[in-house]
């Protein structure tokens, strides 16, 4: 058993830091390079004896620093003067000096974080609990009150009995070999290691459960939800009708409509006129709006060949002398009010797309019924598109 | 002029070996603890359940269980506030500062100053945070993160400067105090004999060595940290100033804030490290390690930031009756003699008066005496808050808004909760985590550094 240990070092103790930094400077000058020294503290004057270079530290906390002052006011510059600019106090959107303060703390935090953080990984390795030098009486040593140095077996000059005469001669207190532990296999899935999972995963969800249906919906973190007014829609026993929701005053005007003065009426012999030119925008605004609401019934073209055919009354056309002879107002006035089976579309429609409807019923009337004037300018504009 | 550092005050007294440093610090932990503790605990639990029902209370019926309100929108919950970020800044000075300063005193009180640093700053962050009403969605609009109308947060505002500053006070002093117990945790992993004590050290020292090669980067990491830690110190309460300085009311509009803050906080925080050493010295027998030349040390810092805040006290006056602003001689002239004049006076005596017996040497190395005066400090420095925060707003410009503000008894109960808090943190500590730096302590020890010739003789 003994044999098959592999070797980690020689490792020395020593009394005094005055004969550690003599050990020290010994075993460096002696050539070895995979050495450590262990002390309890640190000892003056150890990283010249071992001839360390400086550390590079710096450099991680300098590089993060910068970045941290980097990104705080280039996230400052974002929001405060691209993202959402507003002038708060008369100050410029990128007011420097009033970004100083943010800018310095994230420097220093991400500059520490980084230093503490680099240090631990990547200078030290650590966390690391399995180093063979753990648990020996060397370590147990150095811990408290003794020096230590340790010759690793990786050094190319290692030579067990040429170290322990060299210690020897330093007056080293006791010499040991330090062995690199057994590999003891642990099997992932152990009962007690899946116990542990369940009961920690049971733990959590459980926990984030009742946090998030049960807690969250709890006066007064459910965000201010449940408040002694009335709700819309719900009922109150403070009004006779027991609706919480009222009904506007009579003669209430909603802001920006007008109330239409013909509703009701059947065919007005004066109506609105129609105050928008048809222009290229509302006529396409009343073609998307016509394809939407009216044609399932009046057909795509007016001619009242509807989808819905068979399934409801026949609509009338649009195209018939009558609705050609209308004005503006009395097409309008259908849109609004209805007419026999047609429901009112004011509630779909807002003031200037019923009016864009009507422009573009007119273009439909004027297409099917077109004069030979108007296929002369059809001809002449579809030249003139060719030769384009 | 040559020195002769030969003669210089032994840091550690008694001649301590090593391991007898490591056995005297780390007895606390050894030894279970004994009914006095417990007593103690209790005492400081009931504070902290006091506290947590009113807490409770502000949560349930919102902040209007406080005594503010117009035009004193500002009071226990900013003062408290103030005066435990103030507490907290003593534990930075002491392991940053003094350690630029190579200052080797330092290493008896360092560890124990930065643990009442996070322990402050943790009781400093229940009053902001609890002041913005519905705390539990106050991380959204604490951190930079736009609402529901892409509407970013002021980064021109102090408040939020408040947030950002205080956070990375506690991180970084959190990280520093980390940093420093690594090593100790070693030390404590390789003497214990407790097999779950030995775990649960092992997984927080990392596995530290011990190391030669891991010691150079730690002490150049240590001075990294101190150089940045001893400017953010000084940015923390700059930055709690700004607070009221950014202002144009008249009382908190003056440009001499963020220094005599810092004096304040410094002050204020070495007060009550003083108080609560005493006691930790005396119970732990620590007394050959917080010895008392420490106490005395910290005594003279005392003096001389007591003597800095009532030089500012005094420069306030003179700059509002050197200015000639007439609104600003008057807010003054009311902080003195105005319906607050009491708590006034209360701060001028306890933080101008009481520490000038500090010129005396016996006093400043008497431990009763030095703990009454640290005491006075503390609830001088703590009116101060009050008379800055209070006096200043309830007569503002508009004498038709005119108010007297007086707290309700929730906000005496969060007070006390907060000292509850504190304490109960404090006693853990000491039961848990060594109170003083084993490895930093075994450094200054007589004989602990090679001879100057590094052992040539």
């Amino acid at each position: 058993m003994e044999q098959q240990k592999k070797v980690f070092g020689l490792a020395a103790l020593f009394d005094s830091p005055d004969s550690i930094i003599k050990a020290a400077k010994t075993v460096t000058d002696k050539g070895y390079k995979n050495f450590d020294v262990h002390t309890p503290y640190p000892v003056h004057g150890m990283d010249k004896a071992m001839k360390l270079p400086p550390s590079k530290l710096g450099y991680v906390t300098l590089t993060f620093g910068l970045t941290g002052a980097a990104i705080a006011l280039l996230f400052m510059y974002w929001t405060m003067s691209v993202d959402y600019p507003m002038i708060i106090g008369g100050k410029p959107f990128f007011a420097f000096p009033a970004f100083i303060p943010v800018t310095f703390e994230v420097t220093v935090l991400l500059a520490t974080l980084s230093t503490v953080i680099g240090m631990i990984t990547f200078f030290f390795y650590y966390p690391d609990n399995s180093h063979p030098i753990h648990d020996t009486n060397y370590m147990k040593s150095v811990s408290i009150d003794k020096f230590g140095v340790c010759i690793e077996a990786t050094d190319s000059k290692y030579n067990e009995e040429e170290i322990s005469k060299l210690f020897a001669d330093l007056g080293a207190k006791s010499t040991e070999i330090i062995y690199f532990a057994e590999k003891v296999d642990r099997k992932i899935f152990e009962p007690k290691f899946i116990t542990l999972l369940i009961v920690t995963a049971s733990i959590v969800s459980g926990v984030a459960y009742i946090h998030l249906n049960k807690i969250l919906y709890l006066p007064p973190f459910d965000w201010m939800m449940e408040q002694s007014r009335v709700n819309v829609q719900s009922m109150s026993s403070f009004f006779n009708d027991n609706f919480g929701m009222r009904t506007p005053v009579k003669g209430t005007v909603a802001r920006g409509f007008l109330p239409y003065e013909f509703a009701g009426v059947n065919e007005p012999s004066s109506p609105l006129a129609n105050p928008f030119f048809p222009s290229k925008e509302n006529l396409v605004l009343g073609e998307k709006k016509y394809n939407t609401f009216c044609s399932p019934c009046h057909g795509n073209f007016g001619d009242g060949d509807s989808r819905l055919n068979g399934q409801f009354p026949l609509p009338p056309s649009l195209h018939t002398t009558k609705a050609r002879e209308w004005q503006d107002g009395n097409l309008y006035h259908i849109i609004v009010n209805g007419q026999n089976v047609m429901p009112s579309y004011a509630s779909q429609l807002n003031i200037e797309e019923r009016w864009a409807i009507v422009n573009y019923i007119r273009v439909l009337q004027r297409a099917k019924n077109a004069s030979d004037a108007d296929i002369q300018e059809i001809k002449k504009e579809s030249v003139k598109n060719v030769s384009r | 002029m040559n020195i002769d550092y030969s003669q210089e005050l032994p840091v550690v007294e008694g001649r301590l070996s090593l391991r007898e440093i490591d056995d005297l610090i780390a007895r606390p932990m050894d030894e279970k603890p004994n009914k006095k503790y417990f007593l103690a605990l209790s005492f400081t639990l009931s504070l902290m359940s006091i506290g947590a029902v009113s807490v409770a209370l502000t949560l349930y019926y919102g902040i209007g269980m406080w005594g503010n309100n117009q035009p004193v929108g500002w009071a226990f919950d900013i003062v408290n506030f103030v005066f435990w970020v103030g507490i907290g800044h003593a534990g930075t000075l002491i392991s940053a500062i003094l350690f630029l300063l190579r200052q080797k005193w330092r290493t008896g009180i360092a560890r124990f100053a930065e643990a009442m640093t996070i322990f402050a700053v943790m009781c400093a962050a229940i009053f902001p945070v609890l002041h913005t009403g519905r705390m539990w969605v106050a991380v959204v609009y604490l951190l930079p993160y736009p609402n529901q109308h892409g509407l970013w947060v002021n980064f021109t505002s102090p408040l939020i400067w408040d947030v950002f500053a205080v956070s990375t006070y506690f991180t970084v002093s959190l990280v520093f105090w980390y940093v420093g117990l690594i090593p100790d945790f070693a030390t404590l992993r390789d003497r214990t004999a407790s097999k779950i004590k030995k775990v649960i050290y092992s997984v927080f020292s990392l596995g530290w060595r011990h190391s030669h090669r891991n010691w150079q980067h730690y002490e150049k990491s240590y001075m990294l940290l101190a150089g940045f830690a001893t400017p953010l110190v000084l940015s923390v309460h700059t930055i709690v100033s700004f607070d009221f300085a950014v202002s144009i009311l008249p009382g908190w509009h003056t440009t001499i804030f963020p220094p005599y803050f810092v004096a304040g906080a410094i002050f204020s925080g070495f007060a009550m490290v003083v108080t609560v050493l005493i006691f930790v010295r005396k119970v732990f027998d620590l007394e050959n390690i917080i010895t008392i030349n420490h106490l005395e040390k910290m005594n003279k810092v005392i003096l001389a930031t007591g003597m800095m805040v009532g030089y500012a006290y005094g420069m306030e006056f003179f700059i509002a009756w050197y200015s000639g602003n007439p609104v600003e001689q008057f807010a003054f002239i009311n902080r003195a003699f105005g319906p607050y004049a009491w708590a006034y006076w209360i701060m001028v005596s306890c933080n101008v008066i009481f520490p000038q017996f500090f010129w005396v040497k016996k006093i400043r190395r008497s431990v009763p005496l030095m703990l009454i005066i640290a005491i006075f400090v503390n609830i001088g420095m703590w009116f101060e808050r009050f008379v800055i925060t209070v006096t200043s707003l309830h007569r503002d410009f508009l004498p038709s808004s005119w108010g007297y503000y007086t707290p309700t008894l929730v906000d005496f109960g969060v007070l006390i909760g907060s000292f509850g808090l504190f304490f109960t943190l404090v006693l853990l500590f000491t039961k848990t985590l060594p109170v003083v730096s084993i490895s930093e302590v075994k450094a200054v020890a007589d004989g602990a550094q090679p001879s100057h010739h590094g052992g040539d003789h």
